[in-house]
Parts: C-alpha cells; sequence; structure tokens
C-alpha cells in the first residue's frame, strides 16, 4: 500500500492505496463519487474525464498514486451550493444529453475546452476537441450546441466560469 | 492489473539504479500506452518507476540551432510552445494531432519513442528531422534508435532523457488518422533540407517507420507534388490488417506524401 494525499473537489483526502488502483477507482469506489464513469476501460470513450492540477485526462488510465500531490476536480464539483455551473445549466437546456452516461466526461472535457481556447467555440473546434468523448446516443448535434452556449455563458459571467 | 509495487524518484540517476537493482521494473512516463497495456495484462511488471517527479526530464528549451524537448514533456506542451512553433512548426502541429486532448495531456515524448509502435506520430517527426536521443549514457540518432516493431536501441535499464532535434528547412507532416484510434493509417514526414529532401513514413511499414527513399529522391530532383506521380510504395512491404490493406495503405502514403509536399509549397 502507498499512502495519497491530494485535493478533491476542494477538499484534502489522504488514503492508503494498492499502487494498482486507477484513480477512477479510488474516485468512484474509495470517495464514492460515482459521477464519474467508466464507459471502456481501454482510454477510448472520456466518461471518466476529470482535470487533474486543471487540465482534462482519462482517469482510467492513470493511477491513484500519481494523483499524489494533485487537485482533482470531478463533476460533483463544479455546481455551487446547489446552483448548476453553466456547462451543466446548458446541457440541460440544450438537450445535450439522454442516457447521460457520456454526460459527466462530455462536461468536463468541455470546461477543460474553454479553459484552453477561450468561451468562443466554433463547430468545427467542438467537434475536434470531443476526439476523446464518445456518445452513444445523441449523435453529438446537441453537445455540440451546449458546449457552444455554456462557453458563452461561461464568457459573459467570468466568475462563474472557473472550473475549479 | 496484477499487483506491482510503485516508485518515484526524483532525480534521473536514481531511475537508473532502481531500473538496475529492482525485479523486473519496467518506467512509467504518462501511461497512456503502458497502463492500457498493464489492464490487459499482456505485462506484469514487479515494480513501475514513476518518472513524473523528476525535474530534468520535462521542459523545451533552445540553444543555438538545437531544440531540446525532455523525454518527460506532454504531448499538450509540445503542441502549444511558442519555442516550437519557432524552431520546429511542423513538429507541434504533429504533437497536436496526437490522439484526443485528454491523451496529450498526458502522453510524453520520451515514452512514445521509447514505444516505438509502428502507428506513432513522433517517430516520423525523429527520423525525418535528423533527431538525436539523449540518454542517461550516451547519444542515439533517430537512424540508429528505431529498430523494428516496438524495437529500439535501448538497453533494459535505458532512459531516455531529452530529443534534440537540429534547426531544418521547411517541413510538413500530414497524416491519415484510423478514425476510431487515432493513430496514423498513414503519416508522412517531408522535411526540404538544404541538402536534399527527406520522407519519413509511419503507420505503414512491416518493421515500423522508415525513409522513403524513392520519394526522398523524386523530390529531391523536383520539389513538386506531381514529382510523386510515376513511383509507388511496394504494397507487400506495407501492413495489412483489418483496418486496411497493404495496397490500400500504400496508396494513402503517396496521398499524404503529396499533401505534405503541397503543404511545405512546391
Ligand atoms: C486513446 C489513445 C489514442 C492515442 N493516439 C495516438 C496517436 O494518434 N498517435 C500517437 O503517436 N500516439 C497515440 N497514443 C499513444 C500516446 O501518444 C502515448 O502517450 C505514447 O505512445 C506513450 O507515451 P507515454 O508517456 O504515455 O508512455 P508510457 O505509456 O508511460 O510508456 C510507454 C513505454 O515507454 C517506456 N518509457 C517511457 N518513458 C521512457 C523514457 N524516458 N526512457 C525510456 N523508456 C521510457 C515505458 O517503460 C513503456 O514501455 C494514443 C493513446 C491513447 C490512449
Ligand atoms: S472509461 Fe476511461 S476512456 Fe472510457
Ligand atoms: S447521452 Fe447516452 S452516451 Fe451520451
Amino acid at each position: 500500500m502507498t499512502k495519497i494525499s491530494l485535493t478533491v473537489n476542494g477538499k484534502s483526502v489522504s488514503a492508503e492505496v494498492e499502487p494498482r488502483t486507477l484513480l477512477v477507482q479510488f474516485l468512484r469506489e474509495k470517495l464514492l463519487l460515482t459521477g464519474t464513469h467508466v464507459g471502456c476501460d481501454t482510454s477510448q470513450c472520456g466518461a471518466c474525464v476529470v482535470h487533474v492540477d486543471g487540465s482534462a485526462v482519462k482517469s482510467c488510465t492513470m493511477l491513484a498514486v500519481q494523483a499524489d500531490g494533485a487537485r482533482v476536480t470531478t463533476i460533483e464539483g463544479i455546481a455551487q451550493g446547489g446552483v448548476l455551473h453553466p456547462m451543466q445549466e446548458a446541457f440541460r437546456e440544450h438537450h445535450g444529453l439522454q442516457c447521460g452516461f457520456c454526460t459527466p466526461g462530455m462536461i468536463m472535457s468541455a470546461l477543460d475546452m474553454v479553459n484552453r481556447l477561450g468561451p468562443i467555440l466554433d463547430e468545427s473546434a467542438i467537434r475536434e476537441n470531443l476526439d476523446g468523448n464518445l456518445c452513444r446516443c445523441t449523435g453529438y448535434h446537441n453537445i455540440v450546441k451546449a458546449i457552444a452556449a455554456g462557453a458563452a455563458a461561461m464568457g459573459a459571467n467570468p466568475t462563474r466560469a472557473a472550473a475549479e | 492489473m496484477y499487483a506491482f509495487d510503485y516508485q518515484r524518484p526524483s532525480f534521473s540517476q536514481d531511475a537508473v539504479s532502481m531500473m538496475r537493482s529492482l525485479e523486473e521494473p519496467k518506467l512509467l512516463a504518462g501511461g497512456q500506452t503502458l497502463l492500457p497495456t498493464l489492464k490487459q495484462r499482456l505485462a506484469q511488471p514487479g515494480t513501475l518507476v514513476d518518472l513524473s517527479r523528476i525535474p530534468d526530464l520535462s521542459g523545451i528549451s533552445v540553444a543555438g540551432d538545437v531544440l531540446r524537448i525532455g523525454a518527460m514533456t506532454r504531448h499538450a506542451e509540445v503542441a502549444t510552445s511558442d519555442l516550437v512553433h519557432a524552431h520546429s512548426p511542423a513538429l507541434a502541429e504533429l504533437a497536436g494531432m496526437i490522439g484526443d486532448p485528454a491523451v496529450r495531456n498526458r502522453g510524453t515524448i520520451g515514452g512514445s519513442l521509447a514505444n516505438n509502435d509502428p502507428s506513432a506520430d513522433y517517430p516520423a517527426a525523429a527520423l525525418a528531422l535528423g533527431a538525436t536521443l539523449v540518454t542517461d549514457r550516451r547519444r542515439l540518432a533517430a537512424s540508429d534508435f528505431f529498430r523494428g516493431l516496438f524495437e529500439t536501441a535501448l538497453e533494459e535499464d535505458e532512459l531516455i532523457l531529452a530529443v534534440e532535434f537540429p534547426k531544418s528547412g521547411p517541413a510538413a507532416y500530414r497524416k491519415f488518422r484510423n478514425p476510431a484510434s487515432r493513430y496514423a493509417m498513414a503519416g508522412v514526414f517531408v522535411v526540404r533540407g538544404a541538402d536534399g529532401v527527406r520522407v519519413a513514413v509511419t503507420g505503414v511499414g512491416q518493421e515500423g517507420v522508415f525513409r522513403w527513399k524513392e520519394a526522398e529522391a523524386a523530390l529531391t530532383a523536383r520539389f513538386a507534388p506531381d514529382a510523386l506521380e510515376g513511383i509507388a510504395l511496394d504494397p507487400h512491404t506495407a501492413m495489412s490488417d483489418l483496418h486496411g490493406d497493404g495496397a490500400y495503405r500504400a496508396q494513402l502514403t503517396k496521398v499524404m506524401a503529396r499533401r505534405a509536399v503541397e503543404a511545405i509549397g512546391g
């Protein structure tokens, strides 16, 4: 077992983990943060995307021990006091989900996109940057619309823009 | 995944000592290839030696005409680095075409080169640009480094510290991505140097990345997209799998080469 200490959604967490524990297993099974999903477990689908030190990573393809000392943000960490984050609100408003399985990863990838590229995102940039996120339901159109709208809302209201 | 131990050295020399003293050690860089391999139980290391907290291994610098990229530098950093854009814009563009954003945030140039996947992108750049791999014990020219499918000149306990790229003439990389995996079905890196044209091809060769000498000769004689018209890659030397047969990949190679030449401006 290896001892790790990290910050998850703003709270300090310490735990003993087996080195082979994946970050996603640690989040879901130890911390019971089950919003982060495992869709493929083969690094393809992006349902498991979380932010580590501010950038999007596939938490099924990172060990919990590698996150020692890091700042992790999951889908549970972005709403504030019961008010949805503008990106979450945009997914609801634009019907950017059906079964919802891919949605946590989509939203965390969308926030990473805004962090990197700013709040004005055109359709082709959004589609290109969703390369690592698969959805089996929506056909993507409404996800793309939701991300454009959510990004614009973040730009219009910068105090609610930060994901962490 | 089988169980393993975990070590996180702070100095590259300690990583090398661990590679010598531990049972069945394996270096861990970004984990974007190694962790999927471990999940499939295709390897059973005793200890993973995590390179991520060795400060000397990451970072990008330019000294004279040489661009130096630390082994642990993530693809995303290479893709967005001003230094790389100024020195070797085609290299920055290539890094931005690897996988997807989350993979680029973790995967490293050292891990990609050490892995030498026959469909990986960086090997084409290293070979075409005449890169030098700096390890803990020697300097290896890219032309001596790649030794076939997933094979390199690295010794069991050898650590890549950095990769050095000399300043080149105009260059471009064009890749036809496998739509599912994003790896190259055919990726062609063309450099128009003072001493001739170099063309490196990935995703195609049965022995991994290679220089397409015929295309180099044709383009050195006349640098124009249609200079490639009369030549063809032998389909029997091209990989054939469920994603595409040899003839398809050979044709795709020519198309990507032509597009790279067009991008440079022939
Ligand atoms: C969904 C997905 C899509 C991808 N698409 C592409 C793509 O389009 N193009 C592409 O080129 N790649 C692609 N990759 C692979 C990605 O670029 C990997 O990051 C890369 O191949 C390996 O780098 P890593 O840092 O993750 O290394 P790791 O997985 O940590 O290590 C890989 C191997 O290299 C060894 N190693 C690592 N660092 C060193 C070092 N400094 N010295 C000596 N040995 C070392 C390790 O021991 C291991 O054997 C993709 C990966 C995924 C998961
Ligand atoms: S579960 Fe991690 S990429 Fe699919
Ligand atoms: S909404 Fe069902 S997988 Fe995307």
